[in-house]
């Protein structure tokens, strides 16, 4: 052996390495191509500072700002803060050789996988080319016949009541006397869906919580816990039960409006959820009340529930927590039996079932489960509605469709297929400053919603955000008013259910049957 | 019909009565200063004990005493919040669920998921337990869950738990027999369990191991086994430290390589 002579060019000898040392390198082409104008570029190092994927970098031997295209997501963050408009992100025009059944996708995650041997993760919404039923439905409007009402100028009623309706009412000198069960008032039929902190920053868990007290509605903790600071929030809160019951305990089940028991979610049906030990900071950790850095891993089912009896063995063991005070509602991923499953969830004894559909977002899930697994919102809704209905139990639960709103028009066309009310999430983050790029798993969102690092997170103002949803919701509730007004409509209430105001276009008869409206032109 | 023997002390017949009713009676007794209730002809009952915290302060929460006998029903002290249960009789299904405080001892048998996601109290089963017993239970700051169970336990024993402490004291097997759980602390990342008895390789789920016993686990056994020959009357001569392994996480992070980033 020869000794490593200082003095030579060998001095620093090369680390010794394993096999197990070296990285498969990647064959993956780069997603986005980063184009710098650099007759723009003023080196101000902004995109640097911003970009949490370490995209821009400087050069000190050009004295230049470059880039490595295959680390960026897409988020757009670094172009629009470049105050040159220096950056453009597009698409990378790079592309495997065109394929019909092999989309350079498929050929990126057999790469990604064949280097990690992993589950590939994605985050938000199911982004395929599915067929959007919303778009496939059109609302009706009054001519001459009805007369369509001004909102502007006449009352319009919004409001909305969650729970359990009772079968007929009776009402003696003019008091009811029926004992009714618990209703939570809402003054528009949109709500904030579950989202929780750890999956987002305690800003943005803050300013949702705000927008729904001034906007008279609600917003839900998902199953991550109520932060002790969110508890001044109480009667704007839905909280969850869900498989990991974190920070699940007496105080939080009574600080809610609503209980709701998490069973399942659009983007990942069947499935439970890891938080990475990572995003379990402090402040996490305190609001789901487990160890700092450690794994929060929800198993897939909850392990009291196996069936709908054991289910309504969780409803009322929240119902005896909470004395009989609040609503519980129960919330499943829409699925291929989703009709019969809501059947049976209202004789559990829930109050509320939330329905979420396959365009639902998250913060984390397996991408395989998130393109493959569930069902449009639009065909739960119709089915479980019809279902409810035929079986005469309709009234006794209110009903809550999530997954894919993204509009005003989405929500219309949901309360008329028989929605009371919708959640929205992907809306709201968008509202925030999201621009869907996907990587909400990996803790570093660049617009500081989906992340625990201080340094990111701080990049939501609460207060701007709050505003931002508040200005949202108030325009879409504006719009729902002008599109009842516009079929002479005055109150929400008339319009649940009323698939009379809708047509399909473009639709088989099986699927407007499932949806139960006629086609258009009808 | 309740009857109240003292200011303190106060006797139910749940002989008929449904849950709701059952659990307000005994809400009703706790808000006009309970410290001590028996429940008598308990049958199936669901719930008791899971919502105290609507009629008494915290220190009176943590005073109070449950006397039962009979059989409760599932989720016996769910969201249990600090009084102490003694039931004369077998449990059912959910015995602590989610419970945040307080002491559950059974003198007889129980059924599955004892202890289900529990972040603190202690659970004493004299004998053994059904499936999935200590699954998800938790631990968090001064808050740590211990379950003791006399006899053995069916599959899946400290599935997911996360923290916490479970002892099994293997005090109704033959000589040389094994538990009767496989797939022990599967998805295993926290806590720990410590097992006297027979106890087979293939029994363990994966994510565990059998680690060496460290000084607190011992203080720990020394202190659970001799409260549990104090509950139940039972002479623990025969147990010794020596004879226990200790079951624990190999990793805090179980599902970490599963992921293509």
């Amino acid at each position: 052996m020869n000794a490593p002579r200082n003095n030579s060019r060998n001095a620093i000898q090369a680390p010794q390495r394993k096999a197990s040392d070296f990285r498969i390198r990647s064959n993956r082409l780069a997603e986005f191509s980063v184009e710098r104008d650099y007759d723009k570029c003023i080196k101000c190092e902004v995109c640097i500072r911003q970009c949490s994927f370490d995209v821009h970098y400087y050069e000190e031997e050009e004295d230049l700002i470059k880039h490595r295209s295959e680390d960026c997501v897409g988020c757009q963050r670094c172009a629009v803060l470049c105050p040159t408009d220096a950056l453009t992100i597009r698409p990378n025009p790079a592309q495997y050789r065109a394929h019909g059944s092999w989309s350079s996708e498929h050929v990126k995650d057999i790469n990604l996988q064949a280097e990690t041997g992993g589950v590939v993760l994605t985050g938000a919404g199911n982004d395929k080319p599915m067929p959007v039923y919303w778009d496939k439905l059109l609302i009706n409007a009054s001519q001459v016949t009805n007369p369509s009402i001004d909102p502007l100028r006449e009352p319009m009623e919004l409001r909305t009541f969650l729970g359990a309706k009772p079968d007929g009412v009776e009402i003696e000198n003019g008091k009811l006397v029926t004992s009714m069960p618990p209703q939570v008032q809402i003054e528009t039929p949109i709500l904030f869906s579950a989202i929780s902190y750890g999956a987002i920053s305690y800003n943005v868990q803050k300013a949702l919580a705000e927008a729904a007290v001034e906007l008279g509605t609600l917003f839900n903790t998902g199953e991550g816990g109520l932060h002790p600071d969110f508890y001044k929030y109480r009667d704007h809160a839905i909280v969850q039960v869900a498989s990991g019951r974190f920070g699940v305990h007496p105080d939080y089940l009574n600080a809610a409006r609503i209980v709701e028991i998490k069973i399942g979610q659009g983007a990942k049906p069947g499935i439970g959820g890891h938080l990475a030990g990572e995003k379990v900071s402090e402040s996490v950790s305190i609001t789901r009340m487990i160890p700092a850095g450690t794994d929060a891993i929800s198993p897939a089912p909850q392990h009291d529930i196996y069936s709908i009896e054991d289910l309504r063995m969780l409803v009322y063991a929240i119902k005896e927590a909470t004395n009989y005070r609040v609503p519980v509602s129960v919330k499943i991923a829409a699925v291929h039996n989703a009709a019969a499953i809501a059947s049976g969830i209202v004789r559990a004894g829930a109050d509320v079932i939330a329905i979420d559909g396959f365009r639902g977002g998250t913060g984390a899930a397996p991408k395989v489960i998130r393109d493959n697994v569930g069902l449009p919102i639009e065909f739960a809704l119709a089915s479980v509605d019809k279902r409810l209905r035929d079986e005469g139990i309709r009234n006794r639960v209110t009903l809550i469709a999530g997954g894919g709103i993204r509009s005003a028009g989405d929500v219309v066309k949901a309360i008329a297929l028989g929605a009371d009310a919708v959640y929205i999430g992907t809306a709201a983050l968008i509202a925030v400053g999201c621009t869907l790029c996907q990587k909400c798993y990996s803790g570093k969102c660049n617009w500081g919603i989906a992340t625990q690092d201080p340094y990111l997170a701080k990049r939501v103002n609460p207060d701007i955000a709050r505003k931002r949803l508040v200005n949202l919701v108030k325009g879409w509730s504006h719009e729902i008013k002008e599109m009842l007004g516009g079929m002479g409509i005055n109150s929400i209430e008339s319009l649940r259910g009323s698939r009379s105001q809708l047509r399909g276009i473009g639709l088989t008869t099986e699927e407007l049957n499932v949806l139960g409206v006629a086609p258009a032109g009808n | 019909m309740s009857s109240i023997i003292t200011n303190s002390k106060v006797e139910i017949d749940a002989a008929g009565l449904p849950y709701r009713e059952l659990n307000q009676q005994i809400r009703s007794a706790v808000s006009i200063g309970a410290k001590h209730i028996t429940l008598r002809n308990v049958a199936g009952q669901r719930y008791i004990g899971t919502n105290l915290y609507e009629a008494a302060d915290r220190k009176a929460l943590d005073e109070l005493e449950i006397e039962i006998l009979g059989t409760p029903g599932n989720d016996l002290g769910m969201f249990l919040d600090g009084p102490s249960i003694t039931v004369y009789g077998n449990v059912m299904d959910g015995t602590g669920n989610t419970m945040n405080a307080g002491r559950i001892v059974v003198h007889g048998r129980a059924g599955d998921i004892t202890g289900f996601s529990a972040r603190g109290g202690e659970i004493f089963i004299r004998d053994d337990a059904g499936y999935r017993t200590g699954i998800h239970m938790k631990e968090f700051g001064s808050m740590r869950p211990i379950v003791v169970i006399g006899g053995t336990t069916q599959d899946f024993l400290g599935e997911y738990m996360a923290g916490g402490l479970i002892i099994i004291l293997g005090l109704t097997l033959k000589p040389g027999e094994l538990h009767y759980f496989s797939h022990v602390g599967t998805g295993m990342h926290g806590g720990a369990i410590l097992v006297r008895g027979g106890l087979a390789d293939y029994q363990l789920g994966n994510g565990v191991g059998v680690v060496n016993l460290e000084e607190k686990d011992r203080d720990s056994l020394l202190k659970y086994v001799e409260l549990y020959g104090t509950y139940f009357g039972v002479d623990v001569a025969q147990v010794n430290v020596d004879q226990f392994v200790k079951l624990a996480p190999l990793s805090k992070r179980p599902y970490k390589q599963l992921y293509a980033y």
